[in-house]
């Protein structure tokens, strides 16, 4: 019953938030466009027969010379831009959906066991938090992605790249879950309901994921958006880099770097259109962050 | 006082092992020394042999002690890429990522504090939400699109800023600046004001939040009504009370300059620590990456315990505290 009065609260704000509503359109039109980019994408940018150098270098299609079957125009091996960018944006939020999932369920296991058992465990725990947290997340999934490239063979290397990217990532994030569902634990420790159940003889797994796990969803959420924001920006902060996925299988970040080849030229759109996606992305989730945290937390309306 | 500081210490002496230790369980499990060093032609025995006379043999403790001994008399290896010493290595690319790390804090605080007075003493004002707003963007756009930003706008198309490298550097006793020709300073500015944008927007936020909070307090308020004037209220009264938490933003802040400032020397090719430690990482050249994180951690380090002896320097109900 008060879930679904919070419901329909959180509806009633976000039809009244223009920045919610246009921040979810442009988040769910990417997110879309990503997911079927299969079938809406004009070429395949993976395959080298879908598309030909003699497309090369083609600009948009509000500029001079342009070939309007390329909307935004090509990139210099005659790659659609629109097709390099919808299996840009599929990888990117993979991996950034991935990582998410992978730190959430991690940190709010470790944050869950460790409001709920106390003691050695928590400590240890909250101490490699304190640590982790010292560290910027860059930092972390950097180094994190060096050993990676140390311990497996070149060859594993290439095939496992998105994976590796992915826990690197997700090892530099889950600090905040575990840090959020602990606190929350703690909060919910002291309710009957919990001391029912313990009362009860469960088993502490249930408790923890039965009883108290979804009391704590609220704040958890919207980590959860907020670090999909951040996920994503690593990400792609990581590809610029050249630390992350290579140019034959592009994410946001990767074309990026690869525009920067053309900063000096005049072949502006190679550069700017995939990041404009970018930021367009993850303003708009943080944007929805931003909005969850006023639903759940009504204190700072 | 003392004590307080005798207690940072030794704390700090705790973190910095380990940090050695990592560094040390990085060089020693992540890929083989004894492969690295030698070529596919020398013989099994020959390795072996290596392997005992380098000691790696040694109990694991024994082997860390004299690691970590090593490293306390300023040897730290040779690097598998360049086979240089990686002492030399990064000691030479440590002016350039301190001086611009530098220039980038006091950007920070030179626009954000002033600015998060401001928003928080004229929070409704069409300037402060103009601000606001900015800082929001300025949070969501990544560093490293800030920097392409900057260059395309100051650096291709107005053609006012060089885009990369430090430009003219004087050598200092060994430590080579570009706070001392005009190239070099011209050079500095866009990645400076790069890698500052984002701790800009985070010590605007605190000041702002912080102030605000103050602004609220009984003894602002009544000195308010015993006829205190408004800027003598602003700036001596509430401002004193907001430094404690800045004091530790910029504690805080320097790890995120530092690590940022991999990604704005990528970005601008500007030949500091960070762009080291992204080559050592691609050609999984451990020793430097070791080093590079015991170095960071050192600085980090010594730059909160200076912060900790400034906060009982500026906020004398600490040192009441330390005493009872």
């Amino acid at each position: 019953m008060i879930a679904l009065l919070k419901r329909n609260e959180a509806l009633w704000l976000f039809i009244h938030s223009p920045a919610a509503i246009i921040a979810a359109l442009v988040a769910l039109a990417i997110i879309l466009g990503a997911a079927f980019a299969p079938w809406i994408a004009l070429v395949d940018p993976y395959d080298l027969s879908s598309f030909s150098l003699f497309d090369g270098l083609l600009p948009p299609v509000w500029e001079d010379g342009a070939n309007p079957k390329y909307l935004l125009g090509t990139d210099d091996q005659g790659r659609d831009m629109i097709s390099s960018i919808l299996y840009g944006a599929r990888l990117s939020l993979f991996i950034g959906l991935a990582a998410m999932t992978i730190a959430t369920v991690l940190g709010v296991s470790l944050g869950l066991a460790a409001g709920y058992y106390g003691g050695r465990f928590d400590a240890i725990v909250m101490r490699i938090a304190d640590v982790q947290l010292a560290l910027p997340a860059i930092l972390t999934a950097l180094l994190i992605d060096g050993i990676a490239r140390g311990l497996l063979p070149a060859d594993i290397q290439q095939e496992l790249r998105v994976w590796v990217l992915t826990l690197a990532i997700a090892l530099s994030l889950w600090v905040n879950f575990a840090r959020t569902a602990r606190a929350s634990t703690l909060v919910q420790m002291n309710k009957d309901y919990v001391q029912a159940a313990v009362m009860m003889g469960q088993r502490p797994i249930r408790i923890m994921f039965v009883h108290i796990f979804p009391n704590i969803l609220g704040p958890l959420l919207v980590i959860m958006t907020v670090d999909l924001a951040s996920a994503i920006l690593l990400e792609a902060t990581l590809s610029f880099l050249g630390i992350g996925l290579p140019a034959d299988s592009p994410s946001l970040g990767t074309l990026i770097r690869i525009g920067m080849q053309f900063l000096l030229s005049g072949e502006w759109w190679i550069l700017w259109i995939p990041t404009l996606f970018l930021v367009a992305l993850v303003v708009s989730i943080n944007v929805l962050g931003d909005f969850l945290r006023d639903v759940f937390n009504p204190r700072l309306r | 006082m003392a004590y307080f500081i005798l207690k940072r210490l030794i704390q700090s002496l705790f973190v910095m092992l380990a940090v050695a230790f990592l560094a040390f369980s990085l060089f020693r499990f992540v890929g083989d020394p004894i492969t690295q060093m030698t070529g596919v032609e020398t013989s099994v025995a020959d390795q072996e042999r290596l392997r005992e006379e380098l000691g790696l043999n040694d109990p694991f403790v024994t082997q860390f002690a004299r690691f970590t001994g090593d490293m306390l008399q300023g040897d730290f290896g040779f690097s598998y890429r360049t086979r240089q010493p990686v002492a030399e290595m990064i000691a030479d690319r440590i002016p350039a990522t301190l001086e611009l790390g530098i220039v980038a804090l006091i950007i920070s605080l030179i626009v954000g504090i002033p600015a998060g007075v401001y928003t928080a003493l004229r929070p409704r004002g069409v300037v402060s939400q103009t601000i606001l707003m900015t800082t929001l963007i300025g949070v969501s756009v990544p560093t490293f699109v800030i920097g392409i930003m900057l260059i395309y706008l100051f650096g291709v198309q107005l053609g006012w800023l060089p885009t990369f490298g430090r430009g003219g550097t004087v050598q200092i006793g060994g430590w080579e600046s570009s706070f001392f020709t005009v190239d070099g300073w011209r050079a500095l500015i866009l990645p400076a004001i790069t890698l500052g944008v984002y701790q800009l927007t985070l010590t605007m936020r605190l000041v702002r939040a912080e102030m605000m909070e103050v602004m609220r307090s009984d003894y602002i308020r009544f000195a308010t009504a015993r006829g205190v004037p408004m800027r003598r209220l602003y700036f001596k009264h509430a401002l004193a009370n907001t430094m404690v938490p800045v004091i530790t933003i910029i504690g805080l802040q320097f790890g995120g300059v530092i690590a940022f400032s991999i990604v704005t020397e990528s970005v601008f090719q500007w030949p500091g620590m960070g762009l080291l430690f992204l080559e050592s990482i691609r050609f999984v050249d451990i020793p430097v990456m070791g080093v590079y994180l015991v170095v960071i951690a050192f600085f980090f380090v010594v730059v909160n315990l200076i912060v900790d002896m400034l906060y009982v320097a500026i906020d004398p109900r600490l040192r009441v505290k330390d005493a009872a």
